[in-house]
């Protein structure tokens, strides 16, 4: 046999830079004319908390028993200038999303689960309904950019203010609610006309750099007669310097949110290329904090992509003093699931997936407004599909599991206080997650770009 | 206790604030002046009762922010965003209004004697606007609801990304912002411009005005328009 047997092929290679990803992308474009815009946060692969593990008690560390001696999860935020800060039984809250890109259903949800555990929820663009007002104990309402439905009489049942500059998913950018979203109520709190895609500014109207926000801030402490505590909400771009501003400006918190923070709308080309991963925000954050000597004095809320206990744990130990979720908490309610619960049995959601061109797992179709199991919906027989009550259960049961979790690490690490979590906790995996939370690469001492090579 | 005197000079502006929200209303407080007020920032702002407040002097930022059911009066000129996200009331402001004058307002009626600066009206959900003087480039940026009268020139992108706000011009606008349009002025167009210069008494024609509405062309993504916006 000889050499010219063998039939001479072109081989089949996939390209790496024009892989099958990117040849659909430049199809769609070239099909529409118009970019892509999903729901959630940035799905690439990205150094995060998993990348951390944290250094149990051993000999040099004395660890608590994990079932009985105390571990306080309890948390105080807007102790700088508020008169009544929030007070939570635990470190994990809820994020801020919209009546509007959520149910009227998910957001009393959201609102009872808080309320049993002890913590707090969030209002979003589109101000503040009375359901979510009524199931709420604490409640945080947001002023953002667009002020649609923003009034002082909200601004007076509020437990806390917070002033959105941005948003993990895109900062620099407003929001966005396609016209299927915008339903005659949702239309009438924003005042809007229904059915149309709806816009968000991405500056506010009526102040613009940190000067001007400090006398916005002012205002807000003047209308609440310097009562409630008053939160700076930032999408981690330059979060060093955002977070120094924010506390110029006299935030009693600050919120950073990470590039896998969530959304319910945003061009993809923004969620996956624009701002920073968590990780490496709230090592910023800290240190910004840290500079000014308000470590303390002016609290951290770190959020985008909080999945887990651990992920809690690990953000409380690299210094925030809690942690705020929005995407985990839509799947602990159903989210992506394959089949929804309604009237007494499961049914399945398969269909729903597949007509908006999905699968369970896969979905991140929040801005269609067709949410196969009733979630980011607007529509009345869609939203049947998740109740208050079964929604609350679950996501009872979902930050329940995360504090027992976070307690339990903190146990072991010999913490009678999650807040006594420490950087001194936690070693990296990777050195992309050391250089980024500067804690040293397990096994050795090395802290890229700190000290030696 | 009919009508009360602060001197902000002698009176921190908390004290006066917390007087408007709490003890206005409860004493049944009709009248309060502002004296020396210095150009202080966020004076009478969120008020909550139909109280008549005159600030004499200059206003800093925010005058009258959020204003509910109270009549306001700056004898003298406002910083930035006075009568912002005001929901019903009255703020008049004797002199000129610098950036964001009414921003976001839901309601109410803002006079503004003189000019007006920048973004004046600037995501307007209701309520109505009368400036006697010109405004500034950007005014009505994105104004969903509500009305503007304008009874001088405006300045560049008047009426960017309208929504369903209307706006009256007397003079010249120096260019339309994406998606605004000057449209015939109806016989209900001539009597709200009478009615809005009668309420802010100021004596104008209404047959001078220009009608300014959306072009709706910006409510639904559309991959043939063109991108310029």
């Amino acid at each position: 046999m000889s050499s010219n047997d063998h039939p001479k092929t072109i081989a089949r290679e996939e390209s790496f830079g024009y892989d099958r990803k990117t040849i659909d992308y430049i199809r769609n474009a070239a099909a529409h004319g118009l970019y892509e815009i999903r729901g959630m946060g940035a799905k690439r692969r990205l150094p995060n908390f998993d990348d951390l593990v944290f250094l149990g008690a051993s000999l040099s560390r004395y660890p608590l028993e994990g079932y009985r001696e105390k571990c306080s999860t309890k948390t105080v935020l807007g102790t700088r200038f508020a008169k009544k800060p929030i007070e939570l039984e635990i470190p994990i809250t809820i994020a801020g999303m919209s009546f509007g890109s959520l149910s009227a259903n998910v957001k009393e949800a959201l609102g009872r689960a808080a309320t049993e555990v002890g913590t707090s929820t969030t209002t979003g663009d589109g101000g503040m309904t009375p359901e979510e007002r009524q199931s709420s104990k604490t409640l945080v309402y947001q002023c953002l950019p667009s002020r649609y439905g923003f009034n002082p009489d909200d601004v007076r049942r509020a437990d806390a203010i917070e002033m959105v500059i941005g948003q993990g998913a895109k900062p620099g950018g407003g929001g966005m609610l396609l016209g299927q979203k915008v339903s005659p109520r949702v239309a009438g709190m924003r005042t809007l006309p229904a059915g149309i895609d709806q816009r968000s500014a991405c500056r506010h109207p009526d102040w613009t750099g940190p000067d001007d926000l400090a006398i916005k801030i002012l205002e807000m402490r003047e209308l609440t007669d310097w009562e409630k505590p008053i939160y700076v909400k930032v999408g981690a771009t330059r979060t060093f310097n955002d977070v120094k501003l924010a506390v110029h400006s006299g935030a009693d918190v600050v919120v950073v949110d990470g590039m896998q923070g969530g959304t319910a709308a945003t061009q993809t080309c923004f969620i996956e290329h624009v701002g920073i991963p968590t990780l490496a925000a709230v090592r910023q954050a800290v240190d910004a904090l840290e500079d000014l000597d308000m470590k303390g004095k002016v609290q951290l809320i770190v959020s985008g992509g909080i999945r887990s206990g651990p992920d809690v744990a690990k953000a409380l130990a690299m210094g925030a003093d809690a942690v705020s979720i929005g995407q985990g908490v839509l799947i602990a309610l159903g989210c992506n699931h394959d089949s929804y619960f309604q009237d007494g049995a499961h049914h399945d959601a398969t269909a729903g997936y597949a007509a908006i061109g999905t699968a369970h797992g896969y979905c991140h179709h929040c801005h269609t407004g067709k949410c196969p199991v009733g979630i980011t919906t607007q529509d009345a027989l869609l939203e049947q599909r998740l109740s208050p009550e079964v929604g609350a259960r679950h996501l009872k049961n979902y930050l329940k599991t995360l504090n027992m979790e976070l307690t339990t690490i903190a146990r072991a690490c010999g913490k009678q206080n999650v807040h006594h979590l420490e950087r001194e906790d936690l070693v990296a995996l990777t050195l992309e997650a050391a250089a980024m939370a500067r804690v040293p690469l397990a096994g050795t001492s090395w802290i890229p770009g700190v000290n030696g090579l | 206790m009919e009508r009360m005197s602060f001197d902000l000079a002698q009176v921190p502006l908390r004290e006066l604030n917390s007087f408007l929200h709490q003890d206005a209303p409860a004493k049944g407080v009709h009248q309060v002046v502002v004296t020396n007020p210095d150009g202080a920032h966020n004076i009478a702002v969120g008020l909550d009762c139909p109280v008549e407040v005159e600030i004499v002097g200059h206003a800093g930022y925010y005058a009258g922010g959020m204003n509910k059911l109270a009549s306001i009066t700056v004898v003298g000129s406002a910083g930035t965003g006075v009568a912002e996200n005001m929901m019903s009331g009255r703020v008049h402001v004797k002199g000129f209004a610098s950036n964001g004058a009414g921003a976001s307002m839901h309601g109410g009626l803002l006079v503004i004697d003189g000019d007006a600066g920048l973004r004046c009206g600037i995501s307007l959900k209701g309520g109505d606007i009368v400036v006697g003087g010109s405004v500034g480039s950007f005014s009505a940026f994105m104004a969903q609801a509500g009305r503007m009268v304008i009874c001088g020139d405006a300045g560049d992108a008047l009426g960017d990304s309208l929504y369903e706000a209307v706006l009256y011009v007397k003079g010249k606008i120096k260019s339309l912002g994406a998606d605004a349009q000057i449209e015939p002025m109806s016989a209900a167009d001539y009597a709200t411009v009478k009615e809005l210069l009668d309420a802010a008494g100021m004596q104008h024609d209404a047959k001078d005005f220009k009608r300014v509405a959306s072009a709706r062309s910006l409510y639904h993504w559309n991959a043939e328009a063109d991108q310029e916006y």
